[in-house]
């Protein structure tokens, strides 16, 4: 968000392009150079090779099994895009998937921002004991791979009986380390101390300030972690194929099964990908901006 | 940048260092005439005071001990036991014997091998190829935020949905890649069979995904580099290409340091991409386990054929790589640091 505005800082003491230049150009934050027509060409290349596969996706997804199976591949769209996404929709699963994904994903990114925000606010304002030893605690758990929790979380949640049931991959992602971290960072710049301590001084509770100060300052970097936890949630991979099935499938589970030839028809099965990334690519045509600030944002070490 | 800040602006001291005078003002200042209340009131504020944190961040470490650090112990646990999907309750000490098995194993050391090699041949390029985009996204751009959204889509796509599509465009007959190099005169490549061909191929989903994230990250960097730097550079008679060397990569150390952590965690757990890259038989990672990952192998090992104890040996090695990368990379950037 603010990483947007830094693109125009103040002083531009560089006089408008007069020619050439005798001094040699300077480049950096404080200077920004106009980008020469070189630049919006390899752009457009990096941009191309961006969407292209995407594209074709679309592209692939409405042309039948037997065109794709052909030599030179489609390149224009064919006719079959929403058959093609019914079966998808009906035989791939996608339908329950979609459903389920957008409940799991919706309750990891409520109770993710929400704790992550409390979390982030004690380490960023907040003295107590073993802070800082916690607080790195908390980064280092980024280092350790989902592998070494499944075989354990499976044993057990085949214990419990709840096989194939939502909450198994709802329950182990409340709460993050990279939203604590991230909440903490912009916390830290964005609550003035003092209004803490005047709120404190009104003889206001913990919770009364976190709900009249630390909430409202934190709404901006609040609704970017919900976007990034979204499309976190909506995209785990791992731990939804050992724990769901296609019985009760998440998107990415059910798109597992149609890549391991639960309907063999490609066209199916790139309308299947089209439908499971669709949500996504709307939130990043809506809150792309955001996205992309919170992106450059949580990257900026304090 | 933020720790003299966080010194200054922390008066917490009127709630730590002397707890008492603040609350007791308060409830004052609003009347409260009994003294027992007060008193009450402000051991209650005390406790508030010195609990509030640890009710704060209890959240996230409750659920990372009993989703992470419980299990992962579980894990070293199960990897000393004999441990079968078909009889989860028939467990057996075992040792070291899973770990043996993998040391044995031509596919531990094959998977690992492949690990590697995918790993660096999906990081470099991706890294570098970020660096370079990030530095045109610094341009004064027109429409720069909408640049900046294209390149991060890939991102929105998901490991599932953007394999799927690879295999096709990567398909041996009608793919749209062999398409294209076949016009370029190239003949066609077995992306599926070939050994390199297929590791190329996995990497550069990989690639795909990534590269505009990593920009994203870069660029923040960049802009965050002050001015007058480049002005003196500039002085001295620094080309761009010179000033790029000398004052941008030096200076986007610590974040390129990030990343490179950050993508080899993310190398050392790659699964998703080999396992629908295969399709069918996804977890085998191709007919000769050209691609098969350490990620591929545990879920093979554990969930295909059915010895989790065997999983839980494969995820603590996959643990323990980790780290030892993770330090060489850190003396690594160390000693690049010293010598500068």
């Amino acid at each position: 968000m603010t990483a947007t505005e830094l693109t125009s800082p103040p002083q531009s003491t560089e006089p408008a392009d007069k020619g050439r230049r005798a001094r040699p150009r300077v480049m950096g934050a404080g200077k920004q150079l106009h980008a020469g027509p070189l630049t919006y060409v390899v752009l457009s290349l990096f941009a191309l090779v961006s969407l292209a596969p995407l594209v074709w996706t679309a592209i692939a997804a409405s042309r039948t099994n037997q065109r794709l199976a052909e030599t030179p591949p489609p390149l224009w769209f064919g006719g079959n895009l929403f058959k093609n996404m019914e079966r998808a929709w009906e035989e791939g699963g996608l339908g329950t998937a979609m459903f389920n994904t957008i409940f799991v994903a919706s309750m990891i990114t409520i109770s993710t921002v929400l704790f992550s925000t409390l979390a982030g606010f004690a380490f960023a304002k907040l003295r107590f004991r073993f802070s800082g030893v916690l607080l790195l605690l908390t980064i280092g758990t980024m280092m350790i791979p989902p592998q070494l929790a499944v075989v354990p979380l499976y044993l057990w949640m085949a214990d419990l009986g709840w096989s194939n049931q939502l909450q198994t991959v709802i329950l182990p992602t409340l709460c993050t380390a990279f939203g604590t971290f991230f909440m903490r960072q912009y916390l830290l710049q964005a609550l003035p101390s003092e209004l803490i301590e005047a709120a404190r001084v009104d003889g206001a509770s913990s919770l009364r300030v976190v709900w009249h100060v630390v909430f409202p300052a934190a709404r901006p970097a609040m609704a970017v972690l919900g976007l990034l936890t979204f499309v976190f949630a909506w995209n785990d991979f791992l731990w939804p194929i050992i724990a769901l099935n296609q019985e009760n499938p998440t998107v990415q589970v059910a798109l597992n099964s149609l890549g391991t030839g639960y309907v063999p028809d490609q066209a199916v099965i790139m309308a299947g990908a089209l439908l499971g990334t669709l949500p996504l690519l709307i939130a990043f045509l809506l809150f792309g901006k955001q996205i992309v600030g919170g992106i450059m944002q949580g990257a900026v070490k304090g | 940048m933020s720790s003299p800040k966080q010194a200054l602006t922390h008066p917490a001291s009127s709630a730590d260092a002397a707890p008492g005078d603040q609350p007791g003002a308060a409830g004052r200042g609003r009347g409260t005439p009994a003294p027992g209340g007060d008193s009450w009131r402000s051991r209650l504020y005390r406790w508030d005071m010195k609990a509030s944190p640890y009710v704060f961040i209890a959240p996230f470490f409750i659920v990372f001990g009993a989703f992470s650090l419980v299990p992962l112990l579980y894990t070293a646990w199960y990897s000393l036991h004999n441990v079968q999907l078909a009889d989860l309750d028939g467990q057996t000490w075992a040792g070291l014997k899973n770990y043996e098995n993998l040391l044995s194993s031509e596919f531990f050391w094959n998977a690992l091998g492949n690990t590697l090699t995918i790993g660096v041949i999906s990081t470099v390029p991706q890294l570098l190829i970020a660096i370079g985009m990030a530095h045109l996204l610094n341009y004064k751009l027109r429409g720069s935020t909408v640049w900046r959204v294209v390149m991060l889509t890939p991102y929105a796509t998901s490991v599932a949905a953007a394999t799927l599509v690879f295999v096709l465009l990567y398909s041996w007959d009608g793919g749209m890649i062999n398409w294209l190099l076949d016009f370029v005169g190239i003949d066609p490549v077995n992306w599926r069979e070939s050994d390199w061909g297929s590791q190329f191929a996995v990497s550069s989903i990989v690639i795909w995904r990534w590269t505009g994230y990593n920009a994203l990250i870069y660029l923040a960097a960049m802009q965050a580099i002050p001015a007058d730097l480049y002005e003196s550079a500039a002085i001295d008679g620094a080309n761009r290409w010179q000033q790029f060397i000398h004052v941008t990569v030096p200076q986007l150390r610590p974040t390129i340091l990030f990343t490179v952590v950050v993508s080899t965690i993310g190398a050392t757990q790659l699964f998703g991409e080999p396992l629908l890259f295969g399709g069918v038989s996804g977890s085998k990672g191709g007919s000769e386990h050209q691609y098969q990952t350490l990620g591929l192998y545990m879920y093979d090992q554990g969930w295909i054929i059915g010895n989790l104890g065997k999983a839980s040996a494969i995820a603590w090695s996959m643990f323990l790589i980790l780290l030892i990368v993770a330090v060489i990379q850190l003396l690594i950037s160390r000693r690049l640091r010293k010598s500068q």
